[in-house]
């Protein structure tokens, strides 16, 4: 027994602050080291900001739970200095199957797409995603960044201020007291934090159980996606069948909300489905079972004064599309660049209100997105599973028909449309990189776009002139000059320019498109800025 | 922006009847609605058009007379 989940990656440790008259104050506490408190952490630390991570454990999530990462998550994992390990250990699969009761209706292969540095998701166990985020943390300790994860820190009480937050944290060797300027809540579905600050989510669009397990096989299983849509084995519930890094499958068996958990997940139940979903002749060891329950819902805002919620603390959604841990990371990406801004006082705090509306749009997003595919996986009536049977039916001869199958949407970046930061669009260019958009990355010979537009404003000019640099209001944007020739493929004109011949784009540090026009205009881009600043 | 046709547009229409008809014939009322609704997904998806498609749907609710 060596699994990485078993082993403490971030032990208790006594700190300092634990031995001081007064109460430490550090500029931002994020509680939670899942993916989002890493991230975020790593994120600030970049940036120089100084920032101290409790976690009320001291190892990496135990099981696969998350398992898809997105494009947009490995751009951004790629940013924070760890997507590479991500990669290197995720499993990338090609072939899906879709059954309905007893048969195959169809099987589809994705071709990936060209033109861009990562692919469209892998499949990672959550814990070795967390490994590379605390590899990363551990890196950034040995350039000398401030951050710190601190194992088996609970936080037992918070206390609200205008300019700060006053936490109690009980550790080992009992209790102590620390501050912080701004806290970051990334601590999952069930926060303690949400509860300890009396907030709660609001609406219940749906809730749900699954049986996960991670199921050790031979190693001539194919790599492939198997979804079932009202198997035997699960009747009227869905099932899916993941491959994993390790020769672990992830087995997903959906069983509605009324249900005996403990039960479900006794080896005697559990082992008799998996035979059935399968085939008998197939060897395979448990490795782990869980039951995951989820309801589809958002709390009313993400930030409250000096605490800010992201990830699962702020949102939940139901696991089809991965839209958990996806979304998280899109949040602290469009936190930590603003609470950067705050701090340095080159923005006012509204900025930070901007956080809150941008991904309360991005979570309303996701959480239509899943409800669309809960109601496609468990119709909610008779015309409704009618329907729902009709189109799985016609997927099995017509190709017109699969489309319209829905087994999850994969997770994509939202674009905010509407953001109060960004300019109205001034190019008659593609839809795909309007304002508001995360950047589609494009090829640039041996390399690629989205490396050179990570973590600063940065005036992107394709086949046009602007100057080297501007400044306004004490933010620099630098120029990056491309021309469509720099891209064979085209792509970089297809993504960027559509039918337009030039373009200037200002991009935020979130790699978010701000603004854009045919050409550059020193007033339309200062003010640009400013607007994307929270000045504006 | 296309308009949904809501005026007589079928040909042949009394032998698409009949062949409508026809085609539910002797089916169980469960395979006859199963039938009904892969109608409409094949007809919508040949409409293809998603105004069109907002407006049909927005017609087959018969109006208050």
């Amino acid at each position: 027994m060596n699994k990485i989940f078993e082993v403490p990656l971030y032990a208790y440790e006594r700190s300092p602050d634990q031995d001081t008259a007064t109460p430490v104050r550090h500029k931002v506490i994020v509680i939670g080291a899942g993916p989002i408190g890493l991230a975020t952490a790593i994120d600030l630390a970049q940036q120089g900001v100084e920032v101290v991570v409790l976690d009320d454990n001291d190892k990496v999530s135990f099981g696969s739970r998350a398992i898809c990462f997105s494009q947009r998550t490995l751009d951004i994992a790629d940013r924070l200095g760890a997507g590479r390990q991500m990669l290197d250990k995720g499993v990338l699969w090609n072939v899906g199957k879709v059954y309905f009761d007893k048969r195959e209706v169809y099987e589809f292969n994705l071709q990936p797409d060209e033109g861009y540095a990562n692919p469209a998701f892998i499949n990672l166990q959550q814990y070795y995603f967390e490994k590379a985020f605390v590899d990363r943390v551990r890196e950034l300790q040995a350039e000398g960044a401030s951050i710190e994860i601190r194992g088996r820190n609970k936080v037992e009480a918070i206390g609200t201020h205008d300019d700060h937050v006053k936490l109690e944290v009980e550790t080992p060797e009992g209790p102590y007291n620390i501050e912080a300027d701004w806290l970051i809540a990334c601590d999952g579905a069930n926060s303690p934090t949400r509860r300890m600050l009396g907030l709660d989510f609001e609406g219940r669009v749906f809730e749900d159980n699954f049986l996960i397990a991670d199921v050790v096989m031979e190693a001539d299983f194919p790599s492939e996606r198997w979804f079932w849509f009202d198997p035997p084995f699960n009747r009227g519930q869905s099932a899916l069948l993941h491959k994993q890094p390790d020769n672990v499958w992830r087995i997903d068996l959906q069983l509605g909300w009324d249900i005996d958990k403990e039960r479900e997940q006794q080896p005697e139940n559990v082992i008799p489905r998996l035979k059935a979903m399968l085939g008998d002749d197939v060897k395979f060891e448990l490795e782990w079972v869980s039951i995951y329950t989820f309801q589809c819902r958002r709390m009313e805002r993400f930030r409250y004064g000096r605490v800010l919620f992201a990830g699962d603390s702020a949102h939940q959604v139901s696991p089809f599309g991965a839209r958990g841990a996806n979304s998280g990371l899109q949040d602290a990406d469009n936190l930590c660049w603003k609470l950067k801004m705050v701090i340095d006082g080159k923005s006012p705090e509204l900025l930070l209100d901007s956080y809150n509306r941008e991904r309360v749009q991005a979570a309303d997003e996701n959480i239509r997105m899943s409800t669309r595919s809960t109601d496609f996986i468990t119709p909610k009536s008779d015309m409704s599973r009618l329907l729902r049977d009709a189109v799985l039916d016609l997927s099995e001869q017509y190709e017109f028909a699969r489309p319209l199958v829905n087994s999850g949407r994969l997770s994509t970046p939202c674009t905010y449309v509407g953001s109060s930061l960004s300019s109205a669009d001034a190019l008659n260019g593609p839809d795909i990189t309007q304002p508001g958009s995360a950047c589609p990355d494009a090829p640039l010979g041996n390399d690629f776009l989205l490396p050179k537009l990570a973590g600063k404003f940065t005036l992107l000019t394709i086949d046009a002139d602007a100057p080297e640099q501007i400044e306004e209001d004490g933010v620099e944007a630098t120029r990056l000059a491309l021309s469509v020739k720099d891209d064979p493929t085209l792509e970089l004109k297809r993504r960027y320019l559509g039918n337009a011949t030039s373009a200037v784009y200002l991009i935020r540090p979130d790699q978010h498109v701000a603004a854009r026009r045919d050409s550059f205009e020193d007033n339309a881009f200062r003010q640009a800025i400013r607007r994307a600043i929270g000045k504006e | 922006m296309a308009d949904l046709i809501l005026t007589p547009n079928i040909e042949n229409a009394d032998d698409f009847y009949a062949g409508l008809l026809a085609a539910h014939d002797g089916l169980e009322k469960a395979d006859s609605d199963a039938l009904n609704a892969r109608l409409v997904l094949v007809l919508a998806n040949h409409i293809g058009d998603s105004n069109v498609l907002a407006q049909a749907l927005d017609a087959a609710v018969l109006k208050d007379t």
